[in-house]
């Protein structure tokens, strides 16, 4: 007996027995379902953040408090000692190879006349962050000046969606608007930058980080961003801005990351939820594999006497053995299927909302693990069914 | 006896059971099916096996069928001994040498008597084709060439049992082996039945008719009795 004759044979009888083989194929479905699109949600969480840190620039690096890769996580129980002095400290120690600029984050709530905006991101800066972050363009007005930045001069850079919340539309430049409760100018706004993940990057504000440190009663600064001026310069900068920090701070109050280190760690963590979220969905694979098992083994048992009048007819138990063990792969290769249909249905779906990213790679594990899944589980149905006697067989009521 | 054996010859022996013995051991109880069986039949014959239930005539159509070995003697079937074989060889020759029929017809459901007629077929690993052809062919010649899509739950008894025989033909057996195969039909359809083995056999089919009604086994040419496990006159 030939294979395609058994897979046609094993056709059959899942046709034959449909809304049995549907529930049967139920947990696989699930299982392959979940793991394309769970593996594409953070396949896309990573690529989406991955351009957010590349617009920022190759050549950008960050000094963030705490040390990373030591005993204690960034920014862990240790408090905090960065200041603008140390801003100051590299921007004289790097001179002309890198601009630099000091970094405070922190939600606030606009106001002008009646309207409000709620939960804006107000970012305390220098005058160099716009030279910094290339994928900040001005649409009106300009970027604060040295001189305003240094003196804490209370102007402000805002984004659309600000515009759009307070102003409608309307041209905002020039006008004052309260940020907690204090004035700031408005002399500039941003051009749009779109939303993801649920985060509106354009619903933001841009003060000084002088001012940002009197509005919020900071001294410290989140962090320093220098942007070296090519690439081969990447390697010195880093070097020569953990030799002028250590000599304020020692090596534990500090890391100076480089895109491509801050990309490499974002790329463990997505490899760890992966595998964490896509180990969770193989469980419902295996589970989906039971019961596979358990609806051959009771098919075995109704089929009793086919599989007799099949042996007495000449099938020998090598036949019969394939006959059932095929059945079980197409079931589970059959959800495998339908799976991956789904995975993909849901990913395009989701991917409205938040960026995902479908994998040709997750796509092919999952449908070879459910395949898998029908050969192991199919054996013992399949062997229980090859060693029945004939004679018994046939006499089965 | 040099005259019998030259009869012999001139006939070919099919089956001969020599000194069979068939015994079932449980852990606790050890039962003599077939006590010492001697039996010879030659090709052409309608033999009728008869014996109450019990009586052992199961376990010997078991044997003759090559489902079971026996558990002493020998069992020379076309000239071959087959008394010591294993499940493998047992299944070929089963499928190319042994035509069954049932008791129950034992057709496949949800399947059309073309594909059921086809099934021993399958595993002798006959092509598509052939198959389809010969299946329409025998079907024809048991009078149901116009039921050949027909499952069998569309069919009459005595129209399934009819399937059942050309699934038995289909592989031009040596034997037809029948066990009770009018046990389930009105006395009408299981003449018709009988009388389709007796065109079977003119043809020169050889039959094994296994049954506990002695108005069913007259009908062959010659009757064995088998009582507790023994061929009796």
């Amino acid at each position: 007996m030939n294979i395609f004759e058994t897979f046609k044979l094993a056709f059959k009888s899942i046709i034959a027995n449909r809304l049995r083989s549907s529930l049967t194929i139920l947990g696989i479905v699930i299982g392959v379902t979940s793991v394309i699109l769970l593996v594409a949600l953070v396949s896309g969480l990573k690529s989406f953040i991955t351009a957010q840190i590349s617009s920022f620039g190759a050549n950008v690096m960050y000094v963030i408090p705490g040390r990373i890769g030591g005993g204690r996580g960034p920014g862990g129980s240790q408090a905090n000692r960065l200041t603008f002095q140390d801003a100051n400290n590299l921007r004289v120690a790097l001179g002309g190879d890198a601009e630099v600029s000091a970094s405070i984050q922190r939600t606030s709530t606009l106001k002008y006349q009646n309207k409000t905006d709620r939960d804006v991101t107000i970012a305390g800066v220098e005058a160099t962050y716009f030279k910094i972050i290339s994928a900040l363009k001005i649409d009106k007005g300009r970027f604060f000046t040295f001189s305003e930045a240094n003196s804490g001069k209370r102007v402000v850079v805002i984004g659309p969606t600000v515009v759009k919340n307070l102003f409608g539309g309307r041209d905002p430049i020039g006008e004052y608007i309260s940020v907690g409760n204090l004035k700031y100018q408005v002399i500039g706004v941003v051009q749009p930058r779109g939303a993801n993940f649920g985060i509106d990057l354009d619903n933001v504000g841009a003060i000084s980080v002088v001012a940002a440190q009197r509005q919020f009663g900071e001294d410290r600064v989140q962090n320093i961003l220098i942007s070296a001026k090519t690439p081969e310069l990447i390697k010195s900068v880093q070097s020569e801005a953990v030799k002028t920090l250590k000599k304020r701070l020692t090596e534990d109050d500090f890391t100076v990351q480089t895109q491509e280190q801050t990309l490499s760690t974002i790329s463990q963590i997505t490899g760890v939820l992966t595998a964490a979220l896509g180990g969770i969905a193989a469980i419902s694979l295996i589970v989906g594999g039971i019961g596979i098992m358990n609806i051959m083994l009771v098919s075995v048992t109704e089929r009793t006497r086919e599989i007799g009048l099949r042996k007495a007819l000449g099938a020998k138990p090598k036949d019969i053995r394939l006959q059932f063990l095929i059945e079980a792969v197409t079931l589970s290769a059959l959800g495998g299927i339908i799976g991956i249909i789904l995975g993909i249905a849901f990913s395009l779906l989701v991917n409205i909302f938040f960026q995902t990213t479908i994998t040709w790679w997750s796509i092919a594990l999952s449908f070879g693990f459910s395949v898998l899944v029908g050969v192991v589980f199919g054996v013992a149905p399949a062997l229980r069914a090859s060693k029945m006697n004939p004679i018994q067989a046939l006499r089965y009521e | 006896m040099f005259k019998e054996a030259r009869e012999g010859a001139s006939v070919a022996t099919l089956v001969k059971l020599h000194k069979v013995n068939k015994i079932f051991k449980t852990d606790t109880l050890s039962f003599h099916a077939l006590i010492d069986i001697n039996l010879e039949i030659k090709k052409g014959e309608f033999i009728g096996i008869v014996g109450p239930s019990g009586s052992g005539k199961s376990t010997l159509m078991n044997i003759l069928g090559l489902l079971d070995n026996p558990t002493s003697g020998t069992y020379t079937l076309d000239g071959q001994d087959v008394s010591r074989l294993g499940e493998e060889t047992l299944a070929s020759l089963r499928n190319k040498k042994i035509g069954f029929i049932f008791q129950n017809f034992n057709l496949l459901g949800r399947t059309s008597a073309l594909e059921n007629v086809q099934l021993p077929l399958i595993y002798s690993g006959v092509s598509k084709e052939e198959r389809d052809l010969r299946a329409v062919e025998i079907l024809q010649s048991v009078g149901l060439g116009d039921k050949l899509q027909s499952r069998p739950n569309q069919l009459s008894g005595g129209q399934q049992q009819r399937v059942a025989v050309a699934r038995a033909l289909i592989t031009n057996p040596e034997i037809l082996l029948a066990d009770e195969p009018t046990g389930n039909l009105d006395s009408k359809t299981g003449a018709d039945i009988i009388n389709l083995f007796k065109t079977l056999n003119k043809k020169g089919k050889t039959i094994i008719l296994i049954t506990h009604e002695a108005s069913i086994a007259k009908n062959a040419n010659r009757v064995i009795t088998i009582k507790d496990g023994k061929v009796g006159r």
